[in-house]
Protein backbone atom coordinates (compact mmCIF):
# COMPACT_ATOMS: atom_id res chain seq x y z
CA UNK A 1 0.00 0.00 0.00
CA UNK A 2 1.46 3.37 -1.07
CA UNK A 3 0.52 6.28 1.20
CA UNK A 4 1.29 9.78 -0.07
CA UNK A 5 1.05 12.86 2.17
CA UNK A 6 1.02 16.20 0.34
CA UNK A 7 1.93 19.08 2.67
CA UNK A 8 4.50 19.15 5.46
CA UNK A 9 2.87 21.60 7.84
CA UNK A 10 1.05 20.90 11.08
CA UNK A 11 -1.50 18.40 9.75
CA UNK A 12 0.71 16.54 7.27
CA UNK A 13 3.61 16.15 9.70
CA UNK A 14 1.45 14.77 12.52
CA UNK A 15 -0.25 12.29 10.19
CA UNK A 16 3.02 11.08 8.67
CA UNK A 17 4.72 10.59 12.05
CA UNK A 18 1.66 8.87 13.55
CA UNK A 19 1.47 6.54 10.57
CA UNK A 20 5.20 5.79 10.72
CA UNK A 21 4.75 4.58 14.30
CA UNK A 22 1.49 2.72 13.85
CA UNK A 23 2.73 1.01 10.68
CA UNK A 24 6.39 0.49 11.66
CA UNK A 25 6.26 -3.27 11.04
CA UNK A 26 4.52 -2.87 7.67
CA UNK A 27 7.02 -0.18 6.65
CA UNK A 28 9.95 -2.43 7.60
CA UNK A 29 8.70 -5.35 5.55
CA UNK A 30 7.82 -3.14 2.57
CA UNK A 31 4.09 -3.91 2.76
CA UNK A 32 3.54 -0.15 3.10
CA UNK A 33 5.45 2.88 1.79
CA UNK A 34 5.03 6.37 3.22
CA UNK A 35 6.06 9.44 1.23
CA UNK A 36 5.69 13.15 1.98
CA UNK A 37 5.87 15.92 -0.63
CA UNK A 38 6.13 19.48 0.61
CA UNK A 39 6.83 22.95 -0.70
CA UNK A 40 9.51 23.83 1.85
CA UNK A 41 12.45 22.23 3.65
CA UNK A 42 11.54 24.29 6.72
CA UNK A 43 8.58 24.06 9.08
CA UNK A 44 7.28 27.23 10.69
CA UNK A 45 5.40 27.43 14.00
CA UNK A 46 2.92 29.99 12.69
CA UNK A 47 1.27 31.01 16.01
CA UNK A 48 4.68 32.43 17.01
CA UNK A 49 4.18 35.26 14.49
CA UNK A 50 1.86 37.04 16.94
CA UNK A 51 4.78 37.31 19.39
CA UNK A 52 7.19 38.43 16.63
CA UNK A 53 4.79 41.30 15.87
CA UNK A 54 5.24 42.56 19.46
CA UNK A 55 9.01 42.00 19.69
CA UNK A 56 8.57 39.07 22.09
CA UNK A 57 10.05 36.34 19.86
CA UNK A 58 12.73 36.36 17.20
CA UNK A 59 11.61 34.91 13.85
CA UNK A 60 14.46 32.38 13.59
CA UNK A 61 13.15 30.59 16.70
CA UNK A 62 9.93 29.69 14.83
CA UNK A 63 11.62 27.31 12.38
CA UNK A 64 12.90 23.73 12.34
CA UNK A 65 14.24 21.69 9.42
CA UNK A 66 11.29 19.65 8.22
CA UNK A 67 13.40 16.52 7.75
CA UNK A 68 14.47 16.66 11.42
CA UNK A 69 10.80 16.42 12.49
CA UNK A 70 10.07 13.26 10.52
CA UNK A 71 10.49 9.60 11.43
CA UNK A 72 13.28 7.95 9.44
CA UNK A 73 10.87 5.63 7.62
CA UNK A 74 9.17 8.57 5.87
CA UNK A 75 10.52 9.32 2.39
CA UNK A 76 10.56 13.12 2.22
CA UNK A 77 10.90 15.31 -0.88
CA UNK A 78 10.76 19.07 -1.20
CA UNK A 79 8.94 19.02 -4.51
CA UNK A 80 5.52 20.68 -4.53
CA UNK A 81 2.66 18.99 -6.33
CA UNK A 82 1.52 20.76 -9.50
CA UNK A 83 -1.05 18.28 -10.81
CA UNK A 84 -3.48 16.07 -8.93
CA UNK A 85 -4.79 13.23 -11.14
CA UNK A 86 -7.21 11.72 -8.65
CA UNK A 87 -8.88 9.30 -11.05
CA UNK A 88 -5.47 7.83 -12.01
CA UNK A 89 -4.34 7.90 -8.36
CA UNK A 90 -1.21 9.89 -9.10
CA UNK A 91 0.30 13.34 -8.68
CA UNK A 92 2.92 15.17 -10.72
CA UNK A 93 5.36 17.54 -9.06
CA UNK A 94 7.12 20.77 -9.97
CA UNK A 95 10.19 18.76 -11.05
CA UNK A 96 7.95 16.62 -13.29
CA UNK A 97 8.21 13.54 -11.11
CA UNK A 98 5.20 11.29 -10.91
CA UNK A 99 4.08 9.68 -7.64
CA UNK A 100 1.44 6.94 -7.68
CA UNK A 101 -0.52 6.21 -4.52
CA UNK A 102 -3.23 4.04 -3.06
CA UNK A 103 -4.12 6.52 -0.31
CA UNK A 104 -3.59 10.27 -0.66
CA UNK A 105 -3.61 12.83 2.16
CA UNK A 106 -3.93 16.51 1.24
CA UNK A 107 -2.80 19.05 3.85
CA UNK A 108 -1.59 21.99 1.81
CA UNK A 109 -2.88 24.71 4.17
CA UNK A 110 -4.12 28.16 3.21
CA UNK A 111 -2.75 31.55 2.17
CA UNK A 112 -3.85 35.09 2.84
CA UNK A 113 -5.08 37.12 -0.13
CA UNK A 114 -4.86 40.80 0.92
CA UNK A 115 -4.49 41.74 -2.77
CA UNK A 116 -8.22 41.07 -3.20
CA UNK A 117 -9.07 44.25 -1.25
CA UNK A 118 -7.92 47.49 -2.92
CA UNK A 119 -5.31 49.26 -0.81
CA UNK A 120 -4.94 46.55 1.83
CA UNK A 121 -1.42 45.43 0.87
CA UNK A 122 0.02 48.95 0.83
CA UNK A 123 -2.15 50.34 3.60
CA UNK A 124 -2.01 47.81 6.41
CA UNK A 125 0.27 45.89 8.73
CA UNK A 126 -0.32 42.19 9.18
CA UNK A 127 1.39 39.56 11.31
CA UNK A 128 0.31 36.62 9.12
CA UNK A 129 3.77 36.26 7.52
CA UNK A 130 7.30 36.55 8.87
CA UNK A 131 8.09 39.69 6.86
CA UNK A 132 4.71 41.18 7.83
CA UNK A 133 5.19 40.51 11.54
CA UNK A 134 8.63 42.17 11.55
CA UNK A 135 7.30 45.16 9.62
CA UNK A 136 4.34 45.44 12.00
CA UNK A 137 6.66 45.46 15.01
CA UNK A 138 8.70 48.29 13.49
CA UNK A 139 5.51 50.24 12.76
CA UNK A 140 4.33 49.75 16.35
CA UNK A 141 7.67 50.88 17.73
CA UNK A 142 7.57 54.07 15.67
CA UNK A 143 3.96 54.78 16.58
CA UNK A 144 3.63 57.77 18.89
CA UNK A 145 -0.15 57.86 19.21
CA UNK A 146 -3.34 58.17 17.16
CA UNK A 147 -6.05 55.89 15.82
CA UNK A 148 -5.36 52.18 15.42
CA UNK A 149 -7.91 50.18 13.40
CA UNK A 150 -8.12 46.37 13.34
CA UNK A 151 -9.89 44.79 10.36
CA UNK A 152 -10.74 41.14 9.74
CA UNK A 153 -11.32 39.32 6.42
CA UNK A 154 -13.47 36.22 5.91
CA UNK A 155 -12.49 33.41 6.07
CA UNK A 156 -9.15 33.51 7.86
CA UNK A 157 -7.05 31.02 9.75
CA UNK A 158 -6.83 31.25 13.54
CA UNK A 159 -10.21 32.83 14.34
CA UNK A 160 -8.97 33.78 17.80
CA UNK A 161 -6.23 36.05 16.40
CA UNK A 162 -8.41 39.19 16.08
CA UNK A 163 -9.15 39.32 19.80
CA UNK A 164 -5.61 38.26 20.73
CA UNK A 165 -3.97 41.02 18.72
CA UNK A 166 -6.38 43.55 20.24
CA UNK A 167 -5.50 42.53 23.80
CA UNK A 168 -1.81 42.58 22.89
CA UNK A 169 -2.04 46.06 21.35
CA UNK A 170 -3.64 47.38 24.53
CA UNK A 171 -0.89 45.87 26.71
CA UNK A 172 1.87 46.96 24.34
CA UNK A 173 0.83 50.62 24.34
CA UNK A 174 0.24 50.51 28.10
CA UNK A 175 3.76 49.20 28.68
CA UNK A 176 5.13 51.98 26.49
CA UNK A 177 3.17 54.49 28.57
CA UNK A 178 1.21 55.86 25.58
CA UNK A 179 -2.09 53.99 25.90
CA UNK A 180 -3.88 57.28 26.66
CA UNK A 181 -2.66 58.66 23.32
CA UNK A 182 -3.98 55.68 21.34
CA UNK A 183 -7.54 54.99 20.23
CA UNK A 184 -8.02 51.29 19.38
CA UNK A 185 -10.99 50.36 17.20
CA UNK A 186 -11.84 46.77 16.39
CA UNK A 187 -13.93 45.94 13.31
CA UNK A 188 -15.59 42.55 12.89
CA UNK A 189 -17.61 41.06 9.99
CA UNK A 190 -20.63 39.65 11.88
CA UNK A 191 -23.01 41.14 14.43
CA UNK A 192 -20.99 40.37 17.54
CA UNK A 193 -17.31 40.81 18.33
CA UNK A 194 -16.38 37.16 17.80
CA UNK A 195 -17.80 34.30 15.78
CA UNK A 196 -18.01 32.06 18.87
CA UNK A 197 -20.82 33.44 20.98
CA UNK A 198 -19.19 32.63 24.31
CA UNK A 199 -15.91 34.21 23.22
CA UNK A 200 -17.86 37.33 22.21
CA UNK A 201 -19.63 37.37 25.59
CA UNK A 202 -16.31 37.03 27.39
CA UNK A 203 -14.37 39.54 25.29
CA UNK A 204 -16.96 42.36 25.16
CA UNK A 205 -16.70 43.44 28.83
CA UNK A 206 -12.91 43.08 28.55
CA UNK A 207 -12.87 45.43 25.54
CA UNK A 208 -15.09 47.86 27.48
CA UNK A 209 -12.75 47.71 30.46
CA UNK A 210 -9.71 48.38 28.23
CA UNK A 211 -11.45 51.19 26.37
CA UNK A 212 -11.35 49.38 23.03
CA UNK A 213 -14.05 50.63 20.65
CA UNK A 214 -15.72 48.19 18.27
CA UNK A 215 -17.88 48.14 15.18
CA UNK A 216 -19.61 44.93 14.13
CA UNK A 217 -21.04 44.06 10.70
CA UNK A 218 -17.96 45.61 9.12
CA UNK A 219 -16.72 43.78 6.01
CA UNK A 220 -13.80 45.62 4.50
CA UNK A 221 -14.41 46.88 0.95
CA UNK A 222 -11.35 49.05 0.39
CA UNK A 223 -8.57 51.00 2.01
CA UNK A 224 -8.12 54.58 0.86
CA UNK A 225 -4.37 54.61 1.47
CA UNK A 226 -3.88 58.27 0.60
CA UNK A 227 -6.47 59.59 3.03
CA UNK A 228 -6.01 56.70 5.49
CA UNK A 229 -9.68 55.72 5.59
CA UNK A 230 -11.19 52.22 5.59
CA UNK A 231 -14.55 51.64 3.88
CA UNK A 232 -16.91 48.75 4.56
CA UNK A 233 -19.30 46.82 2.32
CA UNK A 234 -21.95 48.06 4.75
CA UNK A 235 -21.16 51.67 3.78
CA UNK A 236 -19.41 52.83 6.92
CA UNK A 237 -15.91 54.28 7.20
CA UNK A 238 -13.20 55.02 9.73
CA UNK A 239 -10.10 57.20 9.54
CA UNK A 240 -6.98 55.54 10.94
CA UNK A 241 -3.35 56.30 11.59
CA UNK A 242 -2.25 52.66 11.81
CA UNK A 243 -4.18 49.82 10.20
CA UNK A 244 -3.72 46.22 11.39
CA UNK A 245 -5.31 43.58 9.19
CA UNK A 246 -6.08 39.90 9.32
CA UNK A 247 -6.70 39.40 5.61
CA UNK A 248 -9.14 36.93 4.10
CA UNK A 249 -7.70 33.57 3.08
CA UNK A 250 -8.00 31.03 0.28
CA UNK A 251 -6.67 27.52 -0.06
CA UNK A 252 -3.47 27.12 -2.08
CA UNK A 253 -3.59 28.08 -5.78
CA UNK A 254 -2.72 24.49 -6.78
CA UNK A 255 -6.04 23.30 -5.30
CA UNK A 256 -8.00 25.82 -7.36
CA UNK A 257 -5.94 25.20 -10.51
CA UNK A 258 -6.67 21.46 -10.27
CA UNK A 259 -10.37 22.19 -9.61
CA UNK A 260 -10.35 20.30 -6.33
CA UNK A 261 -12.39 22.96 -4.57
CA UNK A 262 -13.72 26.48 -5.04
CA UNK A 263 -11.43 29.12 -3.54
CA UNK A 264 -9.04 26.29 -2.67
CA UNK A 265 -11.36 24.72 -0.08
CA UNK A 266 -11.80 21.00 -0.78
CA UNK A 267 -15.27 19.51 -0.16
CA UNK A 268 -14.65 17.17 2.77
CA UNK A 269 -16.82 14.73 4.72
CA UNK A 270 -17.32 16.11 8.25
CA UNK A 271 -16.72 12.84 10.06
CA UNK A 272 -14.66 10.64 7.74
CA UNK A 273 -12.48 13.53 6.49
CA UNK A 274 -12.44 12.04 3.00
CA UNK A 275 -12.75 14.19 -0.10
CA UNK A 276 -16.25 14.14 -1.55
CA UNK A 277 -16.34 11.44 -4.24
CA UNK A 278 -12.97 9.86 -3.34
CA UNK A 279 -12.81 7.37 -0.46
CA UNK A 280 -9.03 7.04 -0.82
CA UNK A 281 -8.33 10.79 -0.53
CA UNK A 282 -8.18 12.33 2.96
CA UNK A 283 -8.20 16.08 3.56
CA UNK A 284 -7.32 17.96 6.72
CA UNK A 285 -6.32 21.28 8.18
CA UNK A 286 -6.93 24.64 6.59
CA UNK A 287 -7.68 23.34 3.09
CA UNK A 288 -10.93 21.53 3.98
CA UNK A 289 -14.25 23.27 3.39
CA UNK A 290 -15.44 22.07 6.81
CA UNK A 291 -17.34 24.48 9.04
CA UNK A 292 -14.50 24.15 11.55
CA UNK A 293 -12.00 26.83 12.54
CA UNK A 294 -8.84 26.82 10.46
CA UNK A 295 -6.37 26.14 13.24
CA UNK A 296 -3.37 23.97 13.97
CA UNK A 297 -5.47 22.49 16.72
CA UNK A 298 -8.19 21.29 14.32
CA UNK A 299 -5.47 19.97 11.98
CA UNK A 300 -3.95 18.08 14.92
CA UNK A 301 -7.19 16.36 16.02
CA UNK A 302 -8.11 15.60 12.41
CA UNK A 303 -4.64 14.13 11.83
CA UNK A 304 -5.06 11.73 14.75
CA UNK A 305 -8.37 10.46 13.35
CA UNK A 306 -7.03 10.06 9.82
CA UNK A 307 -3.83 8.32 10.97
CA UNK A 308 -5.85 5.84 13.03
CA UNK A 309 -8.13 5.20 10.06
CA UNK A 310 -5.39 4.72 7.48
CA UNK A 311 -3.53 2.40 9.87
CA UNK A 312 -6.68 0.38 10.49
CA UNK A 313 -7.39 0.17 6.76
CA UNK A 314 -3.93 -1.34 6.33
CA UNK A 315 -4.38 -3.73 9.27
CA UNK A 316 -8.05 -4.75 9.14
CA UNK A 317 -9.35 -3.24 5.92
CA UNK A 318 -11.69 -0.62 7.39
CA UNK A 319 -11.60 2.78 9.16
CA UNK A 320 -12.35 2.85 12.90
CA UNK A 321 -12.80 6.48 13.93
CA UNK A 322 -14.82 9.59 13.14
CA UNK A 323 -13.88 13.24 13.65
CA UNK A 324 -16.23 15.02 16.08
CA UNK A 325 -15.19 18.57 15.22
CA UNK A 326 -12.87 18.92 18.20
CA UNK A 327 -10.81 22.11 18.51
CA UNK A 328 -8.82 23.44 21.49
CA UNK A 329 -7.57 27.01 21.21
CA UNK A 330 -5.54 29.00 23.66
CA UNK A 331 -6.62 32.64 23.83
CA UNK A 332 -3.90 35.09 24.82
CA UNK A 333 -5.65 37.91 26.70
CA UNK A 334 -2.72 40.32 26.61
CA UNK A 335 0.92 39.81 27.52
CA UNK A 336 0.52 37.95 30.80
CA UNK A 337 -2.90 36.27 30.87
CA UNK A 338 -4.73 33.68 28.79
CA UNK A 339 -7.75 31.43 28.67
CA UNK A 340 -8.87 28.73 26.24
CA UNK A 341 -11.83 27.57 24.14
CA UNK A 342 -12.53 23.87 23.65
CA UNK A 343 -15.48 22.77 21.52
CA UNK A 344 -16.68 20.32 18.93
CA UNK A 345 -19.55 20.09 16.44
CA UNK A 346 -22.15 19.71 19.19
CA UNK A 347 -20.78 21.42 22.30
CA UNK A 348 -19.91 25.11 22.45
CA UNK A 349 -16.91 26.29 24.50
CA UNK A 350 -17.35 27.39 28.08
CA UNK A 351 -14.98 30.31 28.60
CA UNK A 352 -13.16 30.68 31.94
CA UNK A 353 -11.75 34.03 33.13
CA UNK A 354 -8.20 34.57 31.84
CA UNK A 355 -5.35 33.88 34.26
CA UNK A 356 -1.58 33.86 34.40
CA UNK A 357 -1.12 30.09 34.52
CA UNK A 358 -2.92 29.59 31.19
CA UNK A 359 -0.57 32.17 29.69
CA UNK A 360 2.45 30.20 30.93
CA UNK A 361 0.86 27.00 29.65
CA UNK A 362 0.57 28.62 26.22
CA UNK A 363 4.21 29.80 26.42
CA UNK A 364 5.23 26.20 27.21
CA UNK A 365 3.07 24.90 24.37
CA UNK A 366 4.97 27.21 22.01
CA UNK A 367 7.95 24.89 22.68
CA UNK A 368 5.94 21.68 23.08
CA UNK A 369 4.62 22.16 19.53
CA UNK A 370 7.75 20.47 18.20
CA UNK A 371 6.98 17.32 20.21
CA UNK A 372 3.38 17.57 19.11
CA UNK A 373 4.18 17.55 15.37
CA UNK A 374 6.58 14.66 15.93
CA UNK A 375 3.47 12.82 17.07
CA UNK A 376 4.74 12.47 20.66
CA UNK A 377 2.03 14.51 22.41
CA UNK B 1 -32.42 30.34 -13.13
CA UNK B 2 -29.15 29.36 -11.48
CA UNK B 3 -29.04 26.43 -9.07
CA UNK B 4 -29.42 27.19 -5.35
CA UNK B 5 -26.14 26.57 -3.54
CA UNK B 6 -26.72 24.93 -0.14
CA UNK B 7 -24.34 25.75 2.71
CA UNK B 8 -24.57 23.29 5.57
CA UNK B 9 -23.63 25.23 8.70
CA UNK B 10 -25.61 23.02 11.09
CA UNK B 11 -23.89 22.08 14.33
CA UNK B 12 -20.93 24.39 14.13
CA UNK B 13 -19.72 27.05 16.53
CA UNK B 14 -16.68 28.39 14.75
CA UNK B 15 -16.61 30.05 12.31
CA UNK B 16 -20.41 29.77 12.55
CA UNK B 17 -23.30 30.19 10.11
CA UNK B 18 -23.04 33.89 9.25
CA UNK B 19 -19.28 33.64 8.66
CA UNK B 20 -19.94 30.65 6.39
CA UNK B 21 -22.53 32.64 4.46
CA UNK B 22 -20.15 35.60 4.03
CA UNK B 23 -17.42 33.21 2.79
CA UNK B 24 -19.66 31.63 0.15
CA UNK B 25 -21.26 34.94 -0.80
CA UNK B 26 -17.82 36.18 -1.87
CA UNK B 27 -17.47 33.17 -4.20
CA UNK B 28 -20.97 33.58 -5.70
CA UNK B 29 -22.03 35.59 -8.75
CA UNK B 30 -24.53 38.46 -8.60
CA UNK B 31 -28.01 36.95 -8.90
CA UNK B 32 -27.04 33.61 -7.31
CA UNK B 33 -29.18 32.32 -4.45
CA UNK B 34 -27.54 30.67 -1.44
CA UNK B 35 -29.43 28.57 1.08
CA UNK B 36 -27.90 28.54 4.54
CA UNK B 37 -28.77 25.64 6.85
CA UNK B 38 -28.29 26.50 10.51
CA UNK B 39 -29.16 24.98 13.87
CA UNK B 40 -28.16 28.22 15.61
CA UNK B 41 -31.30 30.02 16.80
CA UNK B 42 -29.48 33.34 16.41
CA UNK B 43 -29.19 32.91 12.64
CA UNK B 44 -32.88 33.74 12.07
CA UNK B 45 -32.19 37.30 13.22
CA UNK B 46 -28.45 37.67 12.54
CA UNK B 47 -28.54 36.77 8.86
CA UNK B 48 -31.38 39.14 7.78
CA UNK B 49 -29.72 41.97 9.75
CA UNK B 50 -26.47 41.54 7.81
CA UNK B 51 -28.23 40.96 4.48
CA UNK B 52 -30.15 44.19 4.86
CA UNK B 53 -27.16 46.23 6.03
CA UNK B 54 -24.88 45.06 3.25
CA UNK B 55 -27.56 45.30 0.54
CA UNK B 56 -28.22 41.70 -0.57
CA UNK B 57 -31.76 40.27 -0.76
CA UNK B 58 -33.56 37.92 1.62
CA UNK B 59 -35.49 35.31 -0.38
CA UNK B 60 -36.96 33.37 2.51
CA UNK B 61 -36.44 31.97 5.98
CA UNK B 62 -38.19 28.97 7.50
CA UNK B 63 -37.57 26.46 10.25
CA UNK B 64 -37.97 22.82 9.28
CA UNK B 65 -37.51 20.56 12.29
CA UNK B 66 -34.49 21.95 14.15
CA UNK B 67 -32.93 23.51 11.09
CA UNK B 68 -33.29 27.06 9.78
CA UNK B 69 -33.31 27.26 5.98
CA UNK B 70 -32.36 30.82 5.07
CA UNK B 71 -32.25 31.82 1.41
CA UNK B 72 -30.35 34.89 0.29
CA UNK B 73 -29.75 36.35 -3.19
CA UNK B 74 -26.47 38.09 -3.95
CA UNK B 75 -27.38 41.57 -5.16
CA UNK B 76 -24.04 43.37 -5.44
C1 LIG C 1 -0.38 34.45 13.02
C2 LIG C 1 -0.98 33.10 13.17
C3 LIG C 1 -1.37 32.67 14.43
C4 LIG C 1 -1.93 31.40 14.59
N1 LIG C 1 -2.28 31.01 15.86
C5 LIG C 1 -2.79 29.77 16.04
C6 LIG C 1 -3.10 29.31 17.36
O1 LIG C 1 -2.90 30.02 18.35
N2 LIG C 1 -3.62 28.07 17.49
C7 LIG C 1 -3.83 27.25 16.41
O2 LIG C 1 -4.29 26.12 16.61
N3 LIG C 1 -3.56 27.66 15.15
C8 LIG C 1 -3.04 28.89 14.94
N4 LIG C 1 -2.73 29.32 13.66
C9 LIG C 1 -3.16 28.51 12.49
C10 LIG C 1 -2.29 27.34 12.17
O3 LIG C 1 -0.94 27.70 12.03
C11 LIG C 1 -2.78 26.69 10.88
O4 LIG C 1 -4.17 26.55 10.94
C12 LIG C 1 -2.14 25.32 10.68
O5 LIG C 1 -0.77 25.47 10.45
C13 LIG C 1 -2.82 24.57 9.54
O6 LIG C 1 -2.18 23.36 9.31
P1 LIG C 1 -2.15 22.72 7.84
O7 LIG C 1 -1.39 21.45 7.96
O8 LIG C 1 -3.50 22.72 7.27
O9 LIG C 1 -1.33 23.79 6.97
P2 LIG C 1 0.17 24.34 7.17
O10 LIG C 1 0.67 24.07 8.54
O11 LIG C 1 0.12 25.77 6.74
O12 LIG C 1 1.01 23.50 6.15
C14 LIG C 1 0.81 23.49 4.77
C15 LIG C 1 1.97 22.74 4.13
O13 LIG C 1 1.69 22.46 2.77
C16 LIG C 1 2.85 22.69 2.01
N5 LIG C 1 2.43 22.93 0.62
C17 LIG C 1 1.83 24.01 0.10
N6 LIG C 1 1.59 23.83 -1.20
C18 LIG C 1 2.04 22.59 -1.53
C19 LIG C 1 2.08 21.83 -2.72
N7 LIG C 1 1.63 22.30 -3.88
N8 LIG C 1 2.64 20.58 -2.67
C20 LIG C 1 3.12 20.08 -1.51
N9 LIG C 1 3.10 20.77 -0.35
C21 LIG C 1 2.57 22.01 -0.36
C22 LIG C 1 3.52 23.86 2.70
O14 LIG C 1 4.90 23.92 2.37
C23 LIG C 1 3.30 23.48 4.15
O15 LIG C 1 4.31 22.59 4.58
C24 LIG C 1 -2.12 30.56 13.46
C25 LIG C 1 -1.70 30.98 12.21
C26 LIG C 1 -1.13 32.23 12.05
C27 LIG C 1 -0.67 32.67 10.69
Amino acid sequence: MRILVVGGGTGGTIIANNLARRLSAELRTGKVSLTMLSASDRHMYQPGLLYVAFGQMMPDTLYRDQASLLEASIEFHVDPVKHFMLDERRVKTQSDRVFDYDILVIATGSRMVPEEIPGLVEGSETFYSEAGAIKMYKALRNFKGGRVAIVVGVPHKCPIAPVEVTFSLHDYFKTRGIRDKVEIKYHYPINRIHSIENVAKWAKPEFDRMGVAYETLFNLKEVDVQNKVIHSEEDTEYAYDLLISIPAHRGMAVIEENRLGQAGWIPTDRHQLTMEGYDNVYVLGDTTNLPVSKTGSAAHFEAEVIADNIASIVKIGTPVREYDGKVYCFIEAGHDQATYAMFNYLNPPDLKPANKSMHWFKMSYNQMYWSSVRGLL
Amino acid sequence: MSEVKVIDACNTFCPGPLMELITYMKQAQIGDTLELLSTDQGSAADVPEWVEKVGHQMVGSEKIGDVWHIKVRKAK
